[in-house]
């Protein structure tokens, strides 16, 4: 197992490497570069771009502008932004980073807690009223685009009824221990429950499909047949068996859930990594832009190890060697 | 048999609400006795009804299917009258069961231990330690090598005879009354077979229970089994003990199924087969339900269907053709 994971580790590596070339070969094929496209002050003698040009090194030739980067990258330097003065582009990742895993895991929590015990109850009682309900609200979650379910519920739960803050992460920066704790929370429920949206609905789906899939199974009768109470078949037998196929889509879960924040930090005003790459993007600051881009790449290669990782704890059939 | 019967199955009748206008009726009427220690068959072909027999014996019919008349007692206990947490005190204590599917029959994602130990501990209400010291010499007496080491094993790691022997040892593990085997040895292969089966009697005359074995195979009747129950279409057709049966065999299906079965003494070039397939369950003849395949099939069979009546101690057959009273027409 360990050697396997080692081994997948390695496997990183190469990717990585070609991940950091697509990035950055995108961020060079996208047309101009900070000097463009601004409304250029007539005073200043074009000359003088050519020469901040130089100095950054932007009128080198691709491969050894990558090559130039890549070295920096591989000491974990991603150089400087380029519209932040002067400011890293790691201490600009740092400062958000945090913000947006909570609201990840916020996410994650919320899509757990609502799906896995309706998808079960769907299981349970199929053709009921809830689970008809429970299966029209998985579709309208998939159907409804994030940022349109953001601005509802901004609509709705903040500005009409005034129960959660629309915007940011902290009232004021007075806060410490637990106040802070619970103002931040308080902050992420509506771009938590926004986020999760589409992944509760799909997780919900896939709870009752396997609930029920396992309920008609052999080894349910044979449980049942051994006089185990409804509970243990149920909690037991049932779901240790459908959650397999949930917790594997949980580590792929990690990285999508990264790059949906893009957009729901975007429509609460949210700080975290998918504002700054908005903006980094708007503002063709590609030293940010490849690192973001790159990070979630990490992130989805990550996420898959721990999906496998996690795949053979719980189903013991599994084995990697 | 004079003594009292364990199981007393009366007029049983389990439906299957398939739709508004279909009802399956998969189990119509049947009744029959289990007496103690006694190994009982029930016989007959895919769709006779006899594991949804079996189902309502264990209370385990799902939904669309519902036992919905007679009633099943065991040692003068209406079990259909029991609570469902009731009843989970029956299953697996008093009445062990084992499956066609042993590949299928145990879970995936637990240890053979935790399996064993799990009914064990339900049923006899002791700790950890006791179950599994418990389990281990059950696995030793159904013939398991290294039993301590396959505790900790899964199924999957298993052979399909290694798992029959598993749900065996699952099944007696609490000393039930009653073992129902619901064609244990159909899914392996023929060399198992027997073993598995000779592993059930063992097991039967050593921890002293009855058995109701389900199967199609008539070698496996007459070689195991006391009494016969003969099933088609929901219904027993003919019942009697083994050695009887084969020696005046009645109904023309029972003599159907007997003529399909190969036979060392004879030379013949094709085996005896029943024309036709069972009617389904949903849409059975007015009459008598082997009428569509009866070769001495008469007007009046097509009109009602004939009770079960007892023609000599013992022997019960549902047919016409024995209306006046025990003639048997074995010669044509």
């Amino acid at each position: 197992m360990y050697q396997y994971i080692i081994r997948r580790i390695l496997v990183f590596i190469p990717m990585l490497l070609a991940l950091s070339i697509i990035v950055f070969g995108l961020a060079k094929a996208a047309p101009g570069d900070p000097f463009t496209g601004k409304i250029l002050d007539p005073n200043i003698n074009p000359e003088v771009y050519e020469q901040q040009r130089e100095a950054l090194g932007l009128n080198k030739p691709v491969p050894i502008q990558y090559l130039n980067w890549a070295k920096e990258v591989a000491q974990g330097n991603f150089g400087e932004s380029i519209t932040f003065n002067g400011r890293s582009v790691q201490s600009l990742i740092k400062e958000r980073i945090l913000n947006t895993v909570y609201l990840g895991i916020v996410a994650l929590g919320i899509t757990l807690v609502v799906a896995i015990p309706i998808g079960i109850y769907s299981a349970r009682k199929p053709y009921s009223l809830l689970d008809y309900g429970a299966t029209t609200f998985g579709f309208a979650g998939l159907a409804i685009p994030n940022f349109f379910f953001g601005l509802v519920v901004i609509y709705l739960l903040s500005i009409k009824m005034g129960w959660f803050p629309a915007q940011g992460t902290l009232t004021s920066n007075d806060l410490s221990g637990f106040a802070e704790f619970k103002d931040r929370l308080h902050h992420m429920v509506l771009p938590g429950l926004t986020l999760g949206l589409a992944s509760t609905a799909s997780y919900m789906r896939y709870m009752r499909s396997e609930v029920l899939d396992v309920l008609g199974s052999d080894y349910i009768r044979t449980a049942k047949a051994k006089g185990m109470s409804d509970r243990n078949v149920l909690y037991k037998h049932t779901l240790r068996n459908a959650m397999i196929p949930i917790i594997t889509l949980m580590g792929f879960e990690f990285g999508a859930i990264l790059s949906g924040a893009i957009i729901t930090e975007q429509v609460f005003n949210f700080p975290g990594l998918g504002t700054l790459f908005i903006n980094a993007i708007t503002n063709r600051d590609y030293p940010v832009v490849m690192a973001i881009a790159l990070l979630l790449g990490v992130a989805i290669l990550v996420g898959n190890l721990i999906a496998d990782i996690f795949y053979s704890i719980v189903d013991p059939r599994i084995r990697y060697d | 048999m004079s003594m009292q019967p364990l199981l007393d199955v009366e007029q049983l009748k389990t439906y299957f609400y398939l739709n508004q206008n279909q009802v399956a009726k998969a189990v119509d009427g049947i009744s029959f006795s289990v007496f103690p220690g006694e190994t009982v068959a029930l016989v007959g072909e895919s769709g006779s009804g006899k594991s949804i027999t079996a189902l309502s014996i264990m209370q385990l019919i799902n939904k669309p299917g519902k036992i919905i008349e007679g009633s099943i007692t065991m040692n003068n206990q209406e079990l259909l009258k029991l609570k469902p947490k009731q009843m989970t005190s029956i299953r697996g204590n008093d009445i062990g069961m084992i499956f066609q599917e042993p590949m299928t029959a145990l879970n995936p994602v637990f240890t053979i231990g935790n399996q064993i130990t799990e009914i064990i501990r339900k049923h006899k209400k002791v700790n950890r330690r006791v179950a599994e010291i418990r389990a281990v010499s059950l696995l030793k007496v159904v013939g398991i090598p290294r039993p301590e080491e396959i505790m900790k094993e899964y199924p999957h790691q298993l052979s399909g005879g290694m798992r029959q022997r598993v749900m065996i040892a699952m099944a007696i593990s609490c000393d039930p009354q009653l073992l129902i085997a619901d064609e244990p040895t159909t899914a392996l292969d023929v060399t198992i077979q027997a073993q598995i089966l000779d592993l059930m009697v063992e097991m039967q005359e050593k921890f002293q229970m009855a058995l109701l074995l389900i199967t199609h195979d008539l070698g496996v009747v007459y070689e195991y089994t006391d009494r016969v129950m003969v099933m088609y279409g929901g219904q027993i057709v003919e019942q009697a003990p083994t050695k009887q049966l084969l020696k005046l065999t009645r109904h023309p299906y029972t003599q159907g199924l007997l003529a399909s079965l190969p036979k060392i003494d004879e030379d013949v070039d094709r085996l005896g087969t029943i024309k036709g397939t069972v009617p389904p369950a949903y849409n059975f003849p007015i009459g008598c339900r082997f009428a569509t395949r009866c070769p001495f099939v008469m007007d009046k069979c097509k009109e009602s269907n004939p009770e079960l009546k007892e023609l000599d101690t013992g022997h019960f057959v549902r047919c016409y053709l024995y209306e006046d009273g025990g003639s048997t027409n074995d010669d044509d």
